[in-house]
């Protein structure tokens, strides 16, 4: 501020010289701040850069053995004694006869094989233990779905559990004594051998991204979590985005400017900053203790997500309608078109654009949230992958939170895994709305 | 355009028609309730789903008392079949039953939960007697040199675990637990906190002459920083424990389990008892001070209603599940003594009506 200093007199007095030394300081301090208003400005674009590194970094780091799973190898004679002759039993029977086998026993016998030497109870127990309890169902569905299993013996890969998974991927210290460690040296010896058998293999986990959820690690997957979200979103577009169109039309080309009008502007800015879960305990209010709708369902979800996502979608549609120069407006009314055909034959296609890119951005704002629907009951445990938007379900937000919480520690892992997959969708998503309008922008 | 309006139109009749014909009938078991009993609860549901025909129960974690809550809001549908708590249920909540007419509940105790005081294996070892974990964390404690009761009090000064107890080394005191909405504060409050104060002879007479004033001062736990709420995310208190060696955890036995070769749980004691460490034995006979019951509730008029409900019921409280070979076990539950769980199933399979007293 020191230029001000100048008397006015000296300023009027012939060009200026700019070689003088007080102009060069001038000079050089001006640059100078300008320097170091850009490093600053440098500095932090690289700050959140950095940031941004070492929280991606840190869930791929965790997440991407997620993605994989240990298996074992083990020789199982699928015995017509245990399981019924498919041959001499009718379809139904044989069926009927394999469900209600209890297929560790199968397992028993394989493992027992290979350690003749594990007696008793207790160790039998945990011997078995290797074994994920999911493989009780893989070998049920193998059989129903080959009954000419029955009588030979197979070489199959079965999960392990979660534990001797977090062995094999090096997460479980098993240098500690053994008092410390979950897995016992009995446990770990039985490992070593198999091991050495190349029994035990480290695979991509198909799983994890067609199952349900599960208490098991080895056996969760994000799939219901997909779907649910799915649902969800579905039902929040086709609420929101109607509606928060209408709005915008109606606010933008039709609604008269006055008192009453700005109060509803400033309304619908003001929603836009609302904390989520507001609209969770507004969601259980209206749509659960009203009009008794049912909890967990995406339908609830969706429709409290809508409100959630209502201004974001009002206020990118009025931006962008109101970007359409009023020209266009002009020429279609001098061509005799009604206000009605005005908007609907000229400024909304040609706000489109940006419409669906306020509208995909407050999608994703939507897929990222689970404080709201902790309220309406979508924060749970379930095992079934939904069918409709009224059957109880879960979110990715959901699911990640969930797993965060669980005591295993081969959930860690799982957690990461399914952010990563929750960013995808969210990159996925942005990326959609970024193509958008590069494709679709009018340049006047 | 004229198109879109079509479809919009025609998307949001199809949406609200789905789901009024949706018809919200309910094929499923809905459960509701402790954050402390839902690891427990969602084990035996997928057990339940894989071994019986019937679908797999919801589980929702939403706190006791919030759970209580949803399940005492009435009978139907539209309301939970259980209730999974951490604590026993309130009488006030059971009124809240009755009044929406949920009058047939049935109770269940599962098993039992320990809370441990963990802290980093790096970390150097203490013991704690409950009188110390008063002094350390109550709001209020007895004024030094005195023996507490009205007047006596002071905001709690100590700094340092050998302010506390001399024989405790000269460390800041600095603990992470749970929120007041969680189950596990609550018991722990009552359990060590309680415990503790009722050590001093002066608060044991002020419960007698004045209850509630007792209760305030026997069960505050400080707000001056000492006392950190980590939220309900017993994970969360456990990877900070082993980031930080200065800071003690509070959770469930569960996490102490899974994590047992990272961290280090503090023995406790009674008053005048030797300290316990939180291990199976010493939580399943009561040695070890700080241990719950977990239950769970059904509804008896659901029972029939809601396919499943008694038989799931009896699959949480089975050998195969409760026992002490059980999955639940393994998965840190606390198992019952045989013929107290034996009991619990002849409740189940009787659907004995509970009453409080």
């Amino acid at each position: 501020m020191t230029e001000r200093n100048v008397p006015h007199a000296e300023l009027s007095t012939g060009p200026t010289d700019w070689k003088s030394g007080a102009m060069q300081a001038r000079i050089a301090r001006r640059y100078r701040r300008e320097r170091i208003f850009q490093s600053l400005g440098l500095g932090a674009v690289v700050i959140s850069v950095l940031f941004l590194v070492f929280l991606l970094g840190n869930i791929v780091k965790n997440g991407a053995y997620g993605f994989v799973q240990t298996s074992v190898s083990i020789d199982v004679t699928f015995s017509a004694d245990l399981l019924g002759d498919p041959t001499s039993l009718s379809p139904e029977a044989f069926t009927e006869k394999v469900r209600k086998t209890n297929m560790l026993r199968l397992i028993q016998t394989s493992m027992q094989e290979l350690f003749p030497e594990v007696k008793g109870r207790r160790d039998t127990r945990t011997l078995l233990r290797i074994v994920s309890t999911g493989a009780r169902a893989q070998l049920r569905n193998m059989i129903l779905a080959d009954p000419a299993l029955i009588g030979t013996t197979k070489r199959v890969e079965l999960l392990t559990s979660d534990d001797i998974d977090q062995v094999i991927k090096g997460n479980i210290d098993i240098s500690l004594p053994e008092a410390n460690r979950k897995v016992k040296d009995n446990e770990l010896s039985w490992l070593q051998t198999l091991q050495n058998d190349d029994r035990i293999s480290l695979n991509f986990h198909s799983q994890f991204l067609t199952g349900g959820d599960s208490r098991e690690p080895e056996l969760a997957g994000v799939w219901g979590a997909i779907v649910g979200s799915a649902f969800t979103l579905m039902v929040t577009l086709l609420t929101a985005f109607p509606i928060g169109l209408c709005a915008a039309i109606y606010l933008e080309e039709f609604a008269p400017k006055n008192r009453f009008t700005d109060i509803i502007e400033i309304n619908i800015n003001n929603l836009a900053a609302v904390p989520s879960i507001v609209f969770g305990l507004l969601g259980l209010a209206v749509f659960l203790s009203v009009m008794g709708m049912p909890r967990s369902a995406p339908i609830v979800g969706g429709l409290t997500l809508a409100l959630l996502t209502l201004p974001t979608v009002i206020i990118a549609s009025r931006a962008s309608i109101a970007a359409v120069p009023p020209s266009i407006r002009d020429a279609a009314r001098g061509l005799g078109a009604s206000p009605m055909q005005v908007v609907f034959h000229h400024v909304i296609p040609l706000a489109m654009p940006g419409i669906m890119t306020g509208t995909i951005i407050g999608m994703a704002r939507a897929l990222g949230e689970s404080a709201p629907l902790l309220m309406i009951g979508m924060v749970a445990f379930i095992v079934d992958i939904p069918g409709s938007i009224n059957d109880a379900a879960t979110v990715l937000p959901v699911q990640i939170y969930l797993w965060a919480d669980s005591p295993e520690r081969a959930f860690v892992e799982k957690t990461s895994a399914a952010i990563m997959v929750l960013l995808f969708f969210l990159i996925a998503m942005n990326g959609i709305a970024i193509w958008l309008r590069q494709k679709f922008e009018q340049k006047w | 355009m004229r198109n879109f309006s079509k479809y919009a139109a025609v998307a949001v009749i199809a949406l609200f028609g789905a789901s009024s014909t949706g018809a919200f009938a309910q094929d499923q078991i809905r459960v509701v309730g402790s954050s402390t009993v839902f690891p427990f609860a969602t084990a035996a549901a997928e057990e339940f789903g894989n071994t019986t025909n019937f679908k797999t129960p919801i589980i929702e974690s939403t706190g006791t008392g919030g759970g209580m809550k949803l399940f005492c809001a009435g009978l139907g549908s539209s309301h939970p079949d259980i209730a999974n708590a951490s604590r026993r249920i309130k009488q006030s909540e059971l009124d809240l039953c009755h009044k929406n007419g949920v009058d047939e509940v049935v109770e269940v105790k599962i098993g039992f939960d320990g809370i441990v005081l963990a802290a980093s294996k790096n970390a150097e070892p203490m013991q704690f007697s409950l009188r110390d974990l008063y002094l350390a964390l109550a709001a209020q404690v007895p004024a030094p040199n005195t023996e507490g009761g009205l007047g006596n009090m002071v905001p709690n000064p100590y700094k340092t675990w050998n302010q506390v107890n001399p024989n405790l080394p000269s460390l800041e005191i600095q603990v992470l637990g749970p929120p007041p909405t969680s189950g596990t504060r609550d018991a722990f409050n009552e359990l060590a906190i309680e415990g503790g104060c009722k050590t001093f002879t002066g608060m044991k007479a002020l419960k007698k002459s004045d209850k509630r004033t007792y209760k305030a001062y026997c069960r505050g736990i400080r707000e001056d920083g000492v006392f950190i709420e980590a939220g309900e995310n017993d994970n969360l208190i456990v990877q900070k424990i082993q980031a930080n060696e200065q800071v003690i955890g509070i959770f469930g036995f569960s996490f102490l389990e899974q994590n047992a070769d990272v961290i280090q749980a503090y023995p406790v004691s009674k008053s005048g008892k030797t300290a316990q460490e939180p291990t199976f034995d010493a939580i399943s006979d009561g040695a070890y001070p700080i241990s719950r019951s977990l239950f769970i509730y059904g509804k008896k008029a659901h029972v029939g209603i809601v396919p499943g409900l008694q038989e799931f019921m009896a699959e949480m409280i089975g050998d195969n599940a409760a026992g002490d070979l059980g999955y639940l076990t393994d998965r840190g539950l606390i198992p019952l003594p045989d013929s107290e769980r034996a009991t619990f199933q002849s409740d189940v399979q009787n659907l004995t009506k509970l009453k409080l007293n």
